[in-house]
């Protein structure tokens, strides 16, 4: 990890913030499509750091599966909690 | 054979000896995410079931403030990977003044985070008997204040220790206590920081940019 790898990746999280904020006010008329911009870019920058900052780029694989399982079971945790309260209104019976 | 010095006992060597450390660190950092993902889950969830009083509470966010911070932490976080990679090379006193500035940063954010506070608690907004608004759902926009003091005091409080271990790791540096072979110990505090900054890099756009626009 040189430090001109880490200085590039500085100015792109700058960069990142920059553009996420500008994004958040732009009204594109379908508020899902600001949110998912706005997340997104969070998830880049969040590689970002992730990747290079925190080197596991240059980690071993079983850092790499230890990394993975902590995101992972973050998503098992919205995904599944989410796939019950997007769906409740679905069925004509429910509530 | 003789062992090196900075090797504990039980390790065949200081790359399996570091080895260890990084797994350890990130297997907290892993129970972490978890910590911070049961708010982001309420989050999620209440966002969802009330979406207009969460745009509301957005709206009445302080975005320059978090703009700065978010650019105050991501500095932060440069300062640190700067510090480990000055370890490696075995530079401790560079190593220690990186370290007290990437605590330095970590107190600006704290600083700045405690003005917005006085000013929700000023504007009635912190939970509870005083909160008081005149938008349509009052009690849907104090959850949403209440998930938003807990993410970000959670955070806060993280910030907090780190800014200590950070000075304490610091000033071990300073008195030459890490070699170019034996840096686990800065490597590991930085892991924790930068994951600190991560939690940020999700709050900020989740409390202060959703809704801006529409």
């Amino acid at each position: 990890m040189t430090v001109k790898t880490l200085l590039l990746t500085y100015f792109a999280l700058l960069v990142l913030l920059g553009v996420t904020t500008g994004i958040a006010y732009l009204d594109s008329g379908i508020p899902a499509l600001n949110t998912a911009v706005a997340l997104g870019i969070a998830v880049v920058k969040t590689l970002l750091v992730v990747l290079i900052f925190m080197e596991v780029r240059h980690s071993s694989k079983l850092i790499h599966v230890f990394v993975g399982a902590g995101f992972f079971w973050l998503a098992l945790l919205l995904a599944l909690t989410m796939n019950d309260y997007l769906s409740r209104g679905w069925l004509a019976t429910g509530q | 054979m003789s062992k090196p010095f900075h090797l504990e006992e039980q390790y065949d060597d200081l790359i399996q000896q570091h080895e260890s450390a990084s797994l350890g660190m990130w297997t907290f950092l892993a129970t972490e995410v978890l910590f911070f993902g049961g708010l982001i889950l309420a989050y999620t969830v209440y966002r969802f079931l009330y979406h207009d009083a969460f745009r509301d509470g957005s709206r009445q966010m302080e975005v320059g403030i978090g703009v700065i911070n978010t650019a105050v932490l991501l500095s932060s976080s440069l300062s640190m990977a700067l510090a480990v990679h000055a370890a490696k090379l075995g530079r401790g006193k560079l190593v220690a003044g990186l370290l007290v500035l990437t605590a330095f940063l970590g107190a600006v954010f704290l600083a700045f985070k405690g003005v917005e506070y006085a000013g929700h608690v000023r504007d009635h907004k912190f939970p509870g008997p005083l909160f008081a608004s005149d938008k349509p759902h009052p009690g849907q926009l104090e959850l949403f204040y209440f998930i938003y003091f807990a993410a970000t005091g959670l955070h806060a409080l993280h910030l907090s220790v780190g800014c200590v271990v950070v000075l304490v790791i610091g000033w071990r540096a300073w008195h030459g206590r890490y070699a170019t072979g034996y840096h686990s110990p800065v490597e590991v505090t930085g892991l924790y920081w930068h994951f600190i900054d991560v939690v940020w890099i999700f709050l900020f756009p989740l409390f202060y940019l959703l809704g801006q626009s529409s």
